[in-house]
């Protein structure tokens, strides 16, 4: 047998490389957790990498997922080997097609990380639930349980499908393995050349449409025939699990990896029996060894291909002393008769008895049970309590697993402190900040290890959901044997904690065994630290005997000129205290790879690298630990005790990392929750916050308008109002005129802001003593932390102003408005947050809000909790996400049964006239509401209404108080990025533009596949570096505003706000008021255009300037009136593009990666650039006319 | 007809009209256009460590932030297997400048670290460059740094490089230092080829609206060219080095009085970024019909005619020069300066 090579990886990237060397085309589209198979094709072609016959595959990257399954299905049918990669519901997407490629007997291998679908709530995590909803297409599913597995499996598939002809679903479970890190051997070209019979391929070559043989496929068929052609296809399905066994038994004869198409495991004289699929087996097979070893009879059988069930091979590999079995699925069918695999494994047992195959003589007791949702933890612990109901005279049926069901008591109890983990195996767990690179330095570890040493090593990452100031805790294990233990680790014998700010909120050390080590980051010294910490962890050190070490990693970092990365510095310490290696070596070892991974960088990096290394070791020092607790310092709790309970009891456990323990009557039953929950969260992640200087202050109001997380609050009140104000609240006379007599106050949330200094950076204030300083300046947060917290809990006491005394077309004004958008998980600096945040300002209280699958709706809508928020009178937006795909259409929806209900509420008031009273009717049927005034009115009006029609007793009556506050103005936002707007949703979008129904749709447009790590888009511009588009996207951006304007009726505006705000309130003002479809699309800039994100407002400045991003309005109310409805509202450009692209990496970066072509680029995104500003600049200046009233303008 | 050819560097040239350090250089058909238009040799723009440095760390700051952080989202950019982050672009400039024109092509360096001065000097040897001029370009701020330090710094680069290439290096220098002439000693011991007299720095200014510093890129004025016609005046003759007058070298008559004190080149970039690469040919064109019309047969022979050693008035570029400059104020300058 060949030697071969051992590799540490994730799943995807192991899968990826099989996929790309044995397909010509692969259609992709970016979606949790799939996309990085994708990525890698992308990048491989890039680089000119050759498949296994020497020519570089086609990577196209698609709308949707549907579009790519589309074009899948196009290049099958003219003879491409063809694949995709997807998950959840882009495989949904590519269910139609998937019938079709199924019906047609086309070979092509789906690599799925399979993913939760979206019901109660969207969930990029992993099961089986998307998978199981492909199972009736007539496609093979494979199985695969590990990055091995998977690795292998996609060559078994591929091999399996030319043979077969039957196309292969192969899937493994979504983050669990696909995200997995581990040590595996690699596939050579020469196994994959051993595998893949040429002669299949000519055949499929040969079945190819061709003008040369030309056929017609695809064909419609009527009653007297169809059913028999779907009948033809049956001993293709006959032969499949043959051929696939087949190919596994070929594959062991090159490997000496056997696989089998359902594998046994365990006791040959197993009692009870354990079926599964997925990583979830891995888990069962290591659970079963340790059982069976202490005297149980248990054994596990591992379905890999699920579809074609193969019933005889199936129910021949379970022992025959088997007596009961537990079938667990990863997925959930509400209402069947139990889950998929359950119902085929009842349903096979059945037939294999009656026609005696195998070696039962029985029907044994058979249960189902689900587990593992949404990449619920399934432990060695679960699988004991799955086997000990088997054990049970009459065991649970249609159990659950993992979870605590206090409703319908489905679920099993289990012991968390059951475990099987070897002493033999290096298990530690490191708590880190995104932005400090602990992430990166343990895969790198990994690496070292799984790549330079006999040992093997397992990687697993789990992440919170905010995008800002994101906690990671990175799970790893080393040891001599392969690492199958697809669950997180609950006993660690190291324990690092990278940052400081931890201790006072988590327990750090609950995990950490007993004689374990404890490795802090911290600024203290040996001598200091011990009073610094928590009463509860000094009473964890002492009593569990730990070897205790601690180092200033951030001093070491910024020394080196690291800044905040403390990567290197702690991968150092975990090196030099955990002796997974010897030190020299590891430290050798880490080096090499330094100069490894960054040499490509330039030796900058490097060295940089390298001192970090070289400074580390003098400042680490281990802890003396006494004997005796001497802390009081409690942990804080996760949310204040002022919470409302459900804040409280749920959603603070969240917060707290305890959600696990949540049972089933914590939850609602349709997920809806409550909103403005997010003020509840403090996160405290500002080391900094910004620090209002009144006397400097002109009172723009500019600063609270661009805060991301609404941060920066500003009131006006009555003077009186300060009888009780707090000692250091700052309050100063309202400049404004119309505000003669009242007071002003900027207020700072100190322990919500993020540090942005984006505030800062856009004060046009300066202290005319010293211009460093404005009228807002960043200092730090802690001196200050108690202090603003007073004040800003004393700010928010003080009413708001009346809405109607303010002019809302200007900045200053319309900024005291109260933004029902607040605190949300975005990235600090995020240019996406201050538009929504300014559409709840104006409209957020009488608002309904469609959000598009993406950014925003993970930090909009991502528990534990939500920045949508209401008003003191407890009114505001009403939010939802359905989909991805259909945005615009689920917000026409909104709106059509807004109409409807306010027409139906009309006829109803008309016909109740009598009863409430003409005048009254009349008076709102008539409102006009055309301003917060009027809406005032209206509001008052319809209360009275309300008031009357409690009085009455009809059923009209009791429906229109159903019905009335649809009467007040409502507003429909459809919200959602450029990859929503102008890819996957594009369809949707037009067809609501084009319905002239008075919708308000806000494009965030980031220019790339912002949420999915920056996949491009139909809106990247030209030039620009993405992923899908490493090479530099060659084709110029879509003009998504002009399109829309061929329609005449649809407002459309193209605003940025850091270039010029009035501008972008204006076509907000517009927007919402023109009685029609409205779109805006906005510039936002984006951690994913590598910038630095104080700098956003800059960046959208020189777009504008550039002529980048024309600022402009289209307003069809103009053209009514006999006006170019065109109006360009920005300066023609006064700069070169090139000085705006180079501002940003991604644009700069292809002159460092591909210079001939930057250059290209470069010239033609400046012509881009003179086109589009001399047709811009004919639409704003040509003769008008409406077709009424004869040209305008000559 | 007249003689122009002069030597600099080693360097045969047909001309003193040298195309100095600027952003026109950046384009490879500018370069050849200086050549058609008769630039007898150009030095390109300079290679700027700490650029390539700052790039480096840029491009790693970039590629790093936000990573590993969000669960769908762990990067933001793909990641190519290689990059071109050194001095590989301004290298492949030189090569290709090499290819295109028969004019001596002079690089230009501006180093951090005394390692980069040696390495990326050695690299712009190999790449083919006629020359080195070392953009020694640097401010000092620091209370604690004695003038003797700054200078040695000079003297550190100019050696080590001296010691690494083989090509002619010339020093390109500022005119602040508290004893110049002593400096250009030190400089042409330490065996300089030539001395680029002088370097002119961005100057900061204030944006009185903004309250901004901003640092504006000011094009030279005929007027800056008296402060290295005075130094090369001085120098000429009493240093082995070659000459290089550079800041306000506008016209012909510019150049003439330049080659006059003692410039064995002239160089070039404000007036050609205003009025073209052609203007070369102009300048030329005026110089020989000056030369022509005054009987000169070379500029060899004119070079240092009206030095410090040669002009018979020596004073005149001493303090004497002060004084009468000053007596020639007009009056509305005069009333404000007394």
């Amino acid at each position: 047998m060949a030697e071969r090579e051992y590799k540490t990886l994730d799943a995807n990237e192991a899968v990826a490389y099989v996929a790309y060397r044995l397909n010509e085309v692969i259609a992709i589209y970016p979606i949790t957790p799939s996309s990085s198979m994708g990525e890698w094709a992308d990048a491989w072609m890039a680089e000119n990498q050759p498949n296994l016959w020497g020519t570089v595959p086609s990577v196209v990257e698609m709308q949707s997922e549907g579009g790519a399954a589309g074009a899948v299905h196009g290049a099958l049918q003219t003879g491409s080997l063809t694949t995709t990669f997807t998950a959840s519901q882009g495989l949904l997407l590519m269910i139609p097609n998937m019938y079709k490629i199924a019906g047609e007997l086309t070979p092509t291998v789906f690599h799925i990380a399979a993913r939760s679908l979206a019901a109660q709530a969207l969930s990029i995590f992993g099961d089986h639930s998307d998978v199981m909803a492909t199972r009736a297409t007539g496609w093979a599913m494979l199985a695969s349980n590990s990055v091995q597995e998977a690795h292998d499996f996609a060559l078994i598939a591929q091999a399996a499908t030319l043979e077969s002809r039957i196309p292969f679903l192969h899937f493994f479970d979504g983050f669990r393995t696909s995200s997995e890190v581990n040590k595996f051997e690699m596939l050579t070209e020469d196994d994959m050349r051993a595998m893949i019979d040429e002669r299949h391929i000519m055949d499929h070559r040969a079945r190819a449409l061709s003008p040369e043989h030309p056929v017609i496929r695809g064909t419609a068929q009527n009653p007297d025939v169809f059913f028999q052609g779907r009948e033809t296809v049956n001993s293709y399905y006959a032969a499949c699990p043959v051929i696939t066994q087949n190919m596994m038994d070929e594959f062991a004869q090159l490997t000496g990896r056997q696989y089998k198409l359902y594998e046994y495991h365990g006791a040959p004289d197993a009692e009870r029996v354990i079926i599964v699929m997925g990583s979830g087996a891995e888990t069962v097979h290591e659970t079963v060894n340790y059982l069976n070893a202490r005297g149980e009879k248990l054994g596990v059988l591992k379905v890999r291909l699920y579809r074609p069930f193969d019933m005889k091979r199936f129910i021949e590999s379970l022992p025959g002393t088997t007596r009961s079995i537990a079938v667990l699925d990863r997925t959930k069918e509400p209402g069947s008769a139990g889950e998929p695999l359950y119902v085929d494994c009842v349903s096979a047992l059945y037939e294999g008895l009656r026609n005696g195959w195998g070696q039962l003589k029985a029907m044994p007791e058979v249960v189902g049970g689900r587990y593992g949702l949404s990449s619920k933890e399934f432990t060695p612990a679960m699988v004991k309590a799955v086997f000990d109901n088997l054990s049970q005279k009459h065991p649970k049926n249609h159990f659950t697993v993992g979870i605590i069901d206090d409703v319908t008591h489905t679920s099993l109890d289990f012991d968390p402190r059951f475990s099987i983990e070897p002493d033999n195996v290096v298990r530690a767990i490191f708590y880190g900040l995104g932005s400090d690179g602990t992430v990166g330095a343990n895969k790198n570890s990994i690496k070292i290890i799984g790549e330079n040493t006999p040992n093997y090593a397992q990687g697993y990452f789990v992440y919170d959901s905010k995008k800002s100031g994101s906690v990671t805790v990175s799970h790893l294990r080393f040891g001599p044997n392969p690492i199958r233990a697809p669950y997180l680790i609950s006993s660690a014998n190291f324990v690092a904690c990278h940052q400081t700010v931890f201790l006072e909120r988590y327990d750090m050390l609950q995990e950490l065994e007993p004689g374990g080590v404890f490795l802090l980051n911290t600024p203290f010294g040996p001598d200091d630290i011990w009073d610094t910490l928590p009463q509860s962890m000094q009473e964890a050190l002492i009593k569990k005997n730990v070897k205790f070490y601690i180092i200033d990693a951030d001093k070491v970092a910024r020394e080196s000129g690291m800044g905040g990365r403390i990567n290197t510095v702690m991968q150092v310490c975990f090196f030099a205290i955990s002796g997974v290696l010897p030190r020299d070596q590891a430290i050798e070892e880490i080096k090499n790879s330094i100069i490894h991974t960054y040499g490509k960088k330039g030796e900058a990096v490097v060295e940089m690298n390298l001192a970090a290394v070289d400074r580390t070791l003098e400042h680490l020092f281990e802890v003396q630990i006494p004997t005796a607790v001497t802390s009081k310092i409690k942990l804080l709790a996760p949310v204040p005790e002022t919470a409302p309970p459900f804040v409280c009891n749920v959603l603070g456990e969240i917060i707290a990392r305890r959600g696990d323990l949540l049972p089933v009557s914590a939850m609602p039953v349709d997920g809806t929750y409550p909103s403005g929950t997010a003020q509840w969260e403090k996160r405290n992640l500002a080391s900094e916050i910004p620090v209002w200087d009144p006397q400097v202050c002109i009172q723009c109001g500019k600063c609270a308008l661009v805060c991301p997380h609404a941060v920066i609050r500003i009131k006006v009140y009555e003077p009186e109002v300060l009888a009780t104000a707090p000692e250091t609240f700052k309050a100063v006379d309202a400049r404004d005129k119309n505000w003669e007599g009242l007071k002003y106050t900027i207020q700072v949330a100190p322990e919500d802001c993020t540090a942005c200094g984006i505030c800062v950076q856009v004060c046009p204030a300066k202290n005319k003593s010293a211009t460093a300083l404005k009228a807002i300046n960043m200092e730090p947060q802690p001196p200050i932390r108690e202090q603003e917290s007073e004040n800003w809990d004393f700010f928010m006491s003080i009413p708001d102003i009346d809405r109607r005394n303010m002019k809302v077309n200007t900045i200053r004004q319309q900024q005291v408005q109260r933004p029902l958008f607040e605190f949300s998980g975005a990235c600090a600096g995020c240019g996406e947050t201050p538009y929504i945040k300014l559409m709840t300002q104006l409209f957020g209280d009488r608002a309904v809000v469609a959000n598009a699958t993406g950014c925003s709706s993970i930090y909009g809508g991502n528990l534990p909790t939500t920045p949508w928020s209401f008003n003191s009178e407890g009114r505001g937006p009403a939010w939802s996400n359905s989909l991805f795909e259909d945005n615009a259409e689920f917000g026409l929806g909104m709106r059509v049964s807004l109409d409807k209900q306010h027409q139906f509420a009309t006829e109803l008031l008309m016909k109740l006239s009598g009863e409430v009273g003409e005048e009254l009717v009349k008076a709102i049927v008539t409102a006009p509401q055309a301003d917060e005034a009027d809406i005032y009115e209206q509001r008052a009006r319809v209360a009275m209404l309300k008031e009357k029609l409690e009085k009455l007793d009809s059923g009209e009556a009791k429906q229109l108080l159903a019905l009335a506050d649809v009467l007040v103005k409502r507003t429909v936002w459809i919200i959602g990025g450029d990859g929503w707007a102008y890819d996957i949703g594009y369809g949707g979008l037009d067809h609501v533009l084009a319905s002239g129904r008075n919708v308000n749709i806000l494009v965030l447009d980031t220019e790339v596949y912002s949420n999915t790590g920056g996949q491009m888009s139909k809106s990247t511009p030209r030039a620009a570096v993405a992923k899908f588009a490493a090479g530099g996207k060659p084709a110029p951006k879509k003009d998504l505003g002009l399109m829309a304007m061929t329609y005449g009726n649809v407002y459309v505006a193209r605003v940025a706000m850091g270039a010029k705000d009035e501008h972008t309130l204006k076509a907000f003002l517009e927007a919402e008021a023109y009685d029609g479809p409205s779109l805006i699309i906005a510039y936002s800039h984006c951690i994913a255009h590598g910038i630095d994100m104080v700098l956003g407002l800059e960046s959208q400045k020189a777009a504008v300037d550039s002529g980048q991003w024309p600022l402009y309005r289209y307003n069809p109310e103009l053209s009514h009136q006999g006006q170019n409805p065109f109006i360009l509202d920005s300066r023609a450009p006064k700069m070169p593009v090139e000085r705006y692209l180079y501002m940003e990496n991604r644009f700069k970066m292809l002159t460092k990666s591909s210079p001939d072509v930057a250059k290209e680029l470069l010239k033609l995104a400046q012509e881009d650039v003179d086109t589009r500003w001399a047709y811009y600049d004919y639409l704003a200046s040509r003769p008008f006319s409406n077709g009424h009233n004869g040209h305008k303008g000559e | 007809m007249v003689d122009l050819s002069t030597t600099y560097l080693g360097l045969k040239l047909r001309t003193p009209l040298v195309a100095s350090a600027s952003p026109l250089s950046e384009e490879i058909s500018t370069i050849k256009h200086m050549e058609d238009a008769g630039a007898s040799a150009v030095v390109l723009y300079s290679l700027f460590e700490e650029q390539i440095v700052q790039d480096q760390l840029d491009l790693h700051h970039h590629t790093t932030f936000g990573t590993e952080s969000f669960a769908e989202a762990l990067t933001y950019f793909p990641d190519p297997a290689t990059y071109h982050v050194g001095p590989e672009g301004y290298l492949k400039h030189i090569q290709k400048a090499k290819e295109t024109v028969n004019i001596p092509v002079i690089a230009s360096l501006n180093g951090t670290s005394l390692g980069g001065w040696t390495k990326f000097a050695k690299q712009i040897e190999e790449a083919g460059a006629d020359a080195l001029e070392l953009n020694i370009y640097y401010i000092p701020t620091s209370m604690d740094l004695s003038g003797a330090d700054v200078e040695q710094t000079y003297l550190d680069i100019l050696t080590s490089v001296k010691e690494t290439v083989k090509i002619p290096v010339a020093v390109k220098l500022s005119p602040f230092f508290s004893n110049m002439a002593n400096m250009a000693k030190k400089l042409d011991d330490a065996g300089a080829n030539g001395l680029v007299l002088f370097n002119r720095f961005y100057q900061p200014d204030i944006d009185l609206e903004l309250l901004e510093v901003r640092r504006h890129v000011i094009l030279s004025t005929p007027q800056a060219m008296r402060l290295p016609l005075r130094w090369i005046g001085i120098l000429y003759g009493r240093i082995k080095a070659d000459m290089a007058a550079t800041s306000g070298v506008h016209e012909a008559e510019d150049a003439l009085k330049m080659l006059m004190v003692g410039a064995s080149v002239t160089m070039m970039a404000s007036i050609l970024i205003k009025n073209g690469v052609d203007h070369i040919r102009k300048v030329e064109t005026d110089m020989v019909q000056w030369l022509t019309e005054h009987e000169y047969e070379s500029v060899t022979q004119m070079r240092g005619s009206m030095s410090h050693l040669k002009s018979g008035n020596p004073a005149a570029f001493e303090r004497a020069q002060y004084i009468r400059s000053v007596s020639v104020l007009p009056d509305k300058y005069r009333k404000r300066v007394y």
